[in-house]
């Protein structure tokens, strides 16, 4: 009887395990052993390099380049659009007058395709007549180009990236919002708390399953995001705005460098399998499931 | 799946037709890889070539297969090839020839040049074209939509700054001379329009091989393997440029490839680089009475070519490809190129194209469209090399470096040269 159900439930479980062993656990397989071999050119076919992938990385500039720029997006991302979901979410939960435009056009950049996206920021950061250039002409500030220079360039992608996310966080944040027990803010007015301290207090540790969740997916979007450097700067000035993953394309599929492109997405895999497995495990405790 | 039932159906038919032996001329089918370069009705006009074609010569379907830009394309087309599956013929840049050979995807066109009709037509493109179509003695693409860069200007700016607005600058000093003149400042001192824009964003490479060819330097060499980006004339080039954006004539930083043509209708900038294949999308947007001219001489006069070539796949049955050749022969004929000049922008590919009434009459009514093929004697081939994106990587990230003012365009070229040197050591 047990073995029967066994049964049942493995097949069950089937066409997912078929899906996600096709398309998910093969591939990562077969980029481990890719990365231990020499890319195949033509007549000449893969040997066995061992490390040397992996050696070549060290010496990348490009790779230690694309991996600060990284850190400093993903520091600079994960905070500001956690953040500002949250203000949106709480603002646009209260009863105010067009609550529902406000919810609309918060969430108006998710349903944006990301190329799109970047399209229409390309012409808010075009010198000379850009949106942002005659905003900062009005003050009189002098010309930037934003996207053309080295020390700004990495600060307007990550701009982007932050106006994109955070109307998709705010979704996560408002759905929770909704679902706290209303009693909770009537008992908090009775004992006279303030609304920052029923914040801090009650809302801000209800929330925390919510904000763990989001922070995984902040975490893997910033390492997944590429879209937007591809429209809007190629990864330039001089590889000032280049991300781990838009360098692993540059590698896989302009330069054709397999066996390179395999070792680098080994080493993203490593890197965020550590991180999501760091806040399963240490956040997860610190958080209060309701 | 659908090509599934194609086949079915194909196959059906064969058998149906089996008992009157009429099997004797079996259909051979072309996949045709097409990059959707420029704008307007492009996949149309590919359309209405492949039934033409099917119509005159039954027995061959071409199947254009529309795979988005030029980096999608050669993506699409060597994955297909790595999985066993190529397309029988695709259009890439003339620039993927190195790379196209190393991975071993492509069969020589020698192959299937047999009688002297072909002979004659294999030696019918400008040369300037076949330079980056040839590679050990052999051709290995054929070319087909071609472009070069040119100065586009602003006639109206060019009367308002003095300029006499039919003497496009011809060299370097009138170039710089006239960016200043059309340079011109608000009260506060802040620039409202420059007197020019040569794009550095993506591909600043090929711009800036325009100045390199200028100053006397083709910076790769015939078989791929070696680069000059440390000769002192590129360094020189390369300061010309910097020169431009330090004395305010030319906007700093990295200007971007997209928004030139843009700049240059909002009256932003005077006088822009950008390639002929731009000619139509300015002759509809632009406002003013604009000019198009060559691009200036430093020692001399030169711009790189550009655009794609036919390739034919190694892969491929011997059928297909002698049928793909045959395809590829019959898109560039001199009455076809004309056509496709006029109705794209791209550069004919032949003198006896330009000799066809339809195109002799389009450049009478419009001489700008005429500017790019005589500069054609002066073009060098596009600067390629085995490995070429990582090389040309190198280059555009020097390049960049110098414009924003990170490297001194010495130490910028040198570091590039390093880069390559050690990239192209395995070829030689």
């Amino acid at each position: 009887m047990q073995a029967r159900q066994a049964a049942h439930a493995y097949l069950l479980l089937l066409p997912a395990f078929v899906l996600l062993v096709a398309f998910t656990h093969y591939p990562a397989v077969a980029s481990l052993i890719d990365s231990f071999y020499s890319t195949p050119k033509g007549a000449r076919p893969a040997v066995w390099v061992g490390l040397d992938n992996y050696q070549q990385m060290v010496g990348d500039p490009v790779f230690w380049k694309a991996a600060t720029n990284n850190l400093w997006f993903a520091l600079a991302t994960i905070p500001c659009s956690i953040g500002l979901a949250l203000v949106m979410a709480l603002w646009v939960n209260e009863r105010i007058a067009g609550r529902g435009f406000l919810r609309m056009a918060y969430f108006t950049p998710t349903v944006l395709p990301m190329v799109a996206v970047a399209n229409i920021w390309l012409f808010f950061y075009t010198p000379g007549y850009g949106l942002l250039e005659q905003i900062t002409g009005w003050f009189g500030l002098p010309s930037q180009n934003w996207l053309g220079d080295q020390r700004t360039a990495l600060g307007a992608v990550t701009v982007v990236a932050v106006w994109k996310e955070a109307g998709f966080f705010m979704i996560f944040y408002l759905a929770a919002l909704q679902s706290l027990n209303p009693s909770l803010r009537e008992a908090a007015a009775i004992e006279g708390a303030s609304r920052w301290y029923f914040f801090r207090r009650v809302q801000w540790p209800l929330l925390m399953p919510t904000t763990l969740f989001v922070m995984v997916n902040a975490v893997i979007n910033a390492v997944r995001m590429v879209d937007h450097i591809v429209v809007l700067t190629r990864g330039g000035p001089d590889n000032a705005s280049t991300l781990l993953l838009f360098h692993l394309y540059e590698v896989g599929f302009r330069y054709w460098d397999t066996g390179y492109a395999a070792a680098l997405t080994m080493v993203l895999l490593a890197v965020l399998a550590t991180v999501a497995l760091v806040q399963f495990f240490v956040l997860d405790r610190k958080v209060h499931y309701q | 799946m659908q090509r599934k039932t194609f086949n079915h159906l194909i196959a059906a038919a064969a058998l149906a037709s089996l008992p009157f032996g009429a099997l004797a001329q079996a259909q051979t089918e072309i996949s045709f890889f097409y990059p959707v370069a420029v704008g307007g009705p492009i996949t149309k006009i590919i359309d209405e070539y492949a039934t033409e074609f099917a119509k005159e010569n039954p027995g061959v379907k071409v199947t254009p297969i529309y795979a988005g830009s030029y980096q999608d394309t050669i993506v699409k087309a060597l994955t297909s090839n790595k999985a066993g599956n190529p397309p029988v013929t695709s259009v890439l840049l003339s620039t993927d020839m190195f790379t196209l050979i190393d991975e071993d995807a492509i069969v020589p066109i020698d192959n299937f040049v047999k009688t002297a009709d072909d002979q004659a037509w294999l030696g019918s493109f400008y040369k300037a074209f076949m330079l980056n179509s040839q590679s050990g003695g052999k051709t290995w693409g054929v070319p087909f939509q071609r472009s070069t860069v040119v100065l586009y200007y602003n006639k109206e700016l060019f009367k308002a700054a003095g300029l006499d607005p039919n003497k496009p600058p011809t060299t370097w000093a009138e170039m710089a001379d006239a960016a200043k003149k059309l340079t011109v400042k608000d009260a506060a001192g802040k620039v409202t329009q420059y007197g020019l824009q040569i794009p550095s964003s993506g591909f600043p490479y090929w711009l800036f091989q325009g100045l390199a060819i200028q100053n006397g330097v083709a910076m790769a060499n015939d078989n791929g393997n070696a680069v000059k980006f440390d000769d002192p004339a590129v360094i020189e080039a390369l300061q010309y440029w910097i020169d431009l954006t330090k004395q305010g004539v030319h906007p700093s930083g990295i200007v971007e490839w997209g928004t030139t043509p843009k700049d240059f209708f909002e009256k932003k900038v005077a006088m822009m680089w950008t390639t002929t294949g731009n000619l139509t999308n300015v002759r509809t947007n632009a406002k003013f009475d604009f000019g198009v001219a060559m691009l200036p001489a430093g020692k001399k006069r030169g711009s790189p070519t550009g655009g794609g070539n036919f390739y034919i796949f190694k892969k491929a049955t011997p059928a297909q490809q002698e049928a793909a050749f045959k395809f590829a022969k019959w898109m560039t004929q001199p009455e076809r190129a004309a056509k496709w000049s006029m109705d794209t922008g791209y550069v004919a590919i032949s003198e006896a194209a330009y000799n066809t009434a339809a195109l002799k009459k389009y450049g009478a009514d419009f001489p700008p469209a005429l500017v790019a093929r005589d500069q054609l004697p002066f073009a060098l081939a596009e600067f390629s090399t085995h490995d070429n994106q990582r090389v040309t990587k190198a280059l555009n990230d020097g390049l960049q470096a110098a414009l924003t003012g990170t490297k001194t365009a010495a130490q910028a070229m040198k570091d590039a040269q390093a880069e390559a040197d050690r990239l192209l050591r395995s070829y030689k």
